[in-house]
């Protein structure tokens, strides 16, 4: 089928490359000039959402001792979370790196519709920057948990961070569904419609199988959070009760709200928010499936058995929400169903890890920065989904629920598994982002940085929440938990060393950009339709069409004695 | 449909730009369209379960024909439903393309979304005015509690649908002087006519869930 692409505006933009800065780095229509901006805003917001918790965590280990007060401190939490999962993570590894490779991996021009893909980036810009802006206003920012539970999110008096700082969380919020559900329609769109001659579905990296996966599980979560914003605005503003209870006592005063549950919000808010762990984990598994593959010099063991598996944690995923809920005052039953479903996943998660494991066999590995960071990625899959079996068992959680045993484990999985990876599509899809490699001295020191500081801030919060040490306290008095809140300290400094290589980090790609070391073509020797164009790749990506002719890791093939042959290889 | 390539910035010397076949042979806007109209009914799916959880859980509701006059939402669901089928029919003449008949059917089908809205707005004049409902106040029944879901359910699910329909009756007038004057294929009027089939499924729902059960 002939690809059919007219509308009014591209006419508009003309038929030559655009050449002045504004239409070339601001109001881009190239994907991959938007990937990057992307990854810039993400940059931005990821200094703002981790300097907040080394500001938290400074506080934790030294109380009194980093100017905060009880209010700063939940306000601190909060829009960490909400800063890190939704403007960071999502910005960096679904929009960025998705909007760079989905039309290179799978050959095409561009995304299906690129005003709109222009349109997404600067919607989520303002959404940024109220985010941002909701520091300063009067009561500060948001201080109800990343989560906005009612009645603390649905009283503007119930607490500081109630008043405008709610409000103006609410509506970043509304903007980032909105950009992230047009950036969602573009990838389905583009990934099904604009495939090149002889890319058949299963012949697609997993990149893209996880990219595809993670939109549509985007696009059938978000209006659920977008029907629980609605609700929640309205009883901010209408005065209504949807998730406020009759006899609700605020400050010695009666409310008249009456009949609405806040069981209904936690509902709402985690069919959105289980999915969303896998709208970020899995494109950061099928990143590094592709580093995997590329370093390790095979093809991807169990391909299939991937795609099924990925498909089946998608199912799943959006089915087992409850599991967050176990000590909400849900009906039990409820509780056990959620429990069983939850543990299923286990299952192809299995498979996912013996298929990523099983690519290493018997393989001469390269040891290159986006290596490590795929390796490291396994690592915190594992790390994190043992911890997730604890958490899913409806009886453990009654113990865990709510303390750093869920902190440890969400953010080895949310956090540590999608940095992993998007660090590792970042360092392996530089070259053919500015043509230039990122060095790989800083890289190699911004992993070990970053494995060692995560993991023993992560698992030892798994020992400090068995040891009884709830999340969101601003000190911890009582006696009993001393023993747990001793190690806080030692937490802390390894969270320094942890942003401290993202610093690193920073400087690598900002200095690489303009100095790094040039890059050829395929620097990597890697298999898949992206080497095939220019480093980096123009307007357009290619000049003549690219034809596949292969499966997308053709590690181990080619009769020169190469022993690797492209994707358009015959 | 132009030869053009995805990005339609140059390159229109090399040819066509060849695709693999798309699963069901749909064009990529129509794919978005359903993805988007996938996702508007999770939206308003999760409204319709918010509604049926309170509802459950309310101790007391109100019987809705007591309430509401259930002929005239007949009416309402009837005008909307006649309103599908001249979608149907203007896209069936764009298809043959009979731009006229494609305008002419575009056009009465906006008039049913309009015929709709104007009794939306009679139905909700008819809850405030007369029976004294508030977004927090349950319309006042002799021998009932006060139920402020009630009404709180009305006002949310029937807004958020009826700003469905104006946008919609938005979209149609645009497509149907586009359709005039040959500015838009088939394609664009089974776009339009493909959200206004879904604002009018979505109503059946909230007819069913919200003013029967």
């Amino acid at each position: 089928m002939a690809l059919t692409h007219s509308h009014g505006t591209d006419a508009a933009h003309g038929h030559d490359h655009p050449s002045g800065f504004w239409s070339k780095y601001i109001f881009s229509f190239d994907h991959k000039v938007i990937g990057v901006q992307y990854l810039i805003l993400a940059c931005i917001m990821g200094l703002i959402g981790a300097g907040l918790s080394v500001w938290f965590r400074t506080q934790l280990a030294w109380p009194g001792k980093a100017g905060m007060s009880p209010e700063n401190y939940v306000m601190a939490v909060t829009m960490h979370g909400t800063i890190m999962i939704f403007f960071v993570v999502s910005l960096s590894l679904s929009s960025g790196l998705g909007n760079f490779c989905i039309p290179l991996q799978i050959g095409a021009r561009d995304m299906a519709y690129p005003l709109l893909n222009m349109l997404s980036f600067w919607t989520i810009v303002p959404g940024a920057a109220i985010m941002v802006a909701s520091f300063f206003v009067e009561g500060g920012g948001a201080a109800g948990g990343w989560t906005s539970y009612p009645p603390l999110s649905a009283l503007p008096k119930a607490a500081p961070g109630s008043g405008t700082g709610q409000t103006l969380w609410l509506l970043a919020m509304a903007i980032f569904v909105v950009s992230f559900t047009l950036g969602g329609l573009n990838y389905v769109a583009t990934i099904l419609n604009l495939r090149a001659r002889g890319m058949t579905l299963m012949r697609m990296p997993i990149t893209i199988w996880t990219y595809f996966i993670s939109a549509v599980l985007g696009l059938l979560s978000f209006p659920a959070l977008t029907a629980a914003a609605i609700m929640l605005l309205l009883d901010r503003h209408g005065g209504t009760s949807f998730f406020l209870p009759s006899k609700l006592i605020l400050s010695g005063q009666l409310q008249t709200n009456t009949g609405g549950t806040p069981l209904l919000f936690q509902h709402l808010f985690w069919f959105l928010g289980h999915p969303e762990v896998y709208i970020l984990v899995l494109p950061a598994v099928g990143i590094a499936f592709d580093v995997l593959a590329a370093n390790a010099r095979r093809p991807v063991m169990g391909y299939k058995a991937s795609v099924f598996a990925l498909w089946a944690i998608a199912f799943l995923g959006m089915i087992v929400w409850g599991h967050h809920m176990f000590i909400s005052g849900m009906n039990p039953y409820l509780g056990k169903y959620f429990s069983i479903s939850t543990l299923i996943i286990t299952a192809p998660f299995a498979l996912l890890g013996v298929c990523l494991l099983g690519t290493l066999w018997r393989a001469r590995i390269r040891f290159n920065t986006p290596m490590l960071f795929a390796l490291g990625l396994i690592s915190a899959v594992g790390t994190g989904g043992i911890g997730g079996l604890f958490l899913a068992t409806a009886t453990a959680d009654l113990h865990f629920h709510d303390t750093y045993f869920v902190v440890g484990h969400f953010h080895l999985m949310i956090g540590v598994t999608s940095l992993m990876g998007t660090f590792a599509g970042i360092y392996y899809w530089f070259p053919k982002m500015f043509g230039r490699t990122m060095n790989e001295t800083l890289g190699k020191l911004h992993f070990v940085g970053t494995m060692v500081g995560t993991f023993v801030v992560f698992t030892v919060q798994h020992f400090q929440g068995m040891g009884g040490m709830t999340r969101r306290y601003y000190e911890y008095v009582n006696e009993y938990v001393k023993p747990a809140a001793a190690l806080n300290p030692l937490v802390t400094i390894f969270a320094f060393i942890a942003f401290g290589s993202q610093l690193i980090f920073l400087v690598n790609f900002f200095w690489s950009m303009f100095a790094g070391a040039k890059a050829s073509k395929n620097p990597w020797e890697a298999t898949t339709l992206e080497w095939t164009a220019e480093s980096p790749a123009g307007h357009g990506n290619w000049n003549e069409p690219p034809v596949v002719r292969g499966d997308p890791y053709r590690y181990g093939e080619g009769a020169d004695g190469k022993g690797w042959k492209l994707q358009t290889d015959a | 449909m132009s030869g053009e390539a995805a990005a339609g910035h140059g390159h229109a010397a090399h040819g066509e730009w060849e695709c693999e076949p798309t699963p069901f042979k749909a064009s990529w806007p129509k794919v978005m369209m359903w993805w988007f109209l996938i996702g508007d009914a999770v939206l308003f799916g999760s409204l319709l379960v918010a509604y049926g959880f309170n509802r459950v859980a309310a101790p007391a509701w109100l019987p809705q024909d007591k309430v509401f006059s259930m002929n005239f939402i007949t009416v309402m669901t009837f005008t909307l439903i006649t309103s599908s089928a001249t979608m149907a029919t203007a896209v069936a003449a764009s298809r043959a393309g009979d731009r006229k008949n494609a305008c002419l059917f575009t056009m009465l089908t906006a008039v049913g979304g309009i015929a709709f809205l104007g009794m939306q707005v009679y139905e909700w004049w008819h809850m405030i005015g007369h029976h004294g409902a508030r977004l927090t106040v349950g319309p006042k029944l002799e021998g009932f509690p006060d139920v402020p879901a009630f009404s709180a359910y009305f006002f949310m699910i029937t807004g958020f649908h009826g700003s469905h329909v104006l946008s919609g009756v938005f979209i149609l007038l645009y497509t149907g002087f586009n359709a005039l004057r040959g500015r838009n294929g088939p394609e664009g009027v089974e776009l339009a006519g493909l959200y206004w089939h879904f604002v009018d499924l979505v109503w059946v729902f909230v007819f069913g869930t919200y003013y029967l059960i």
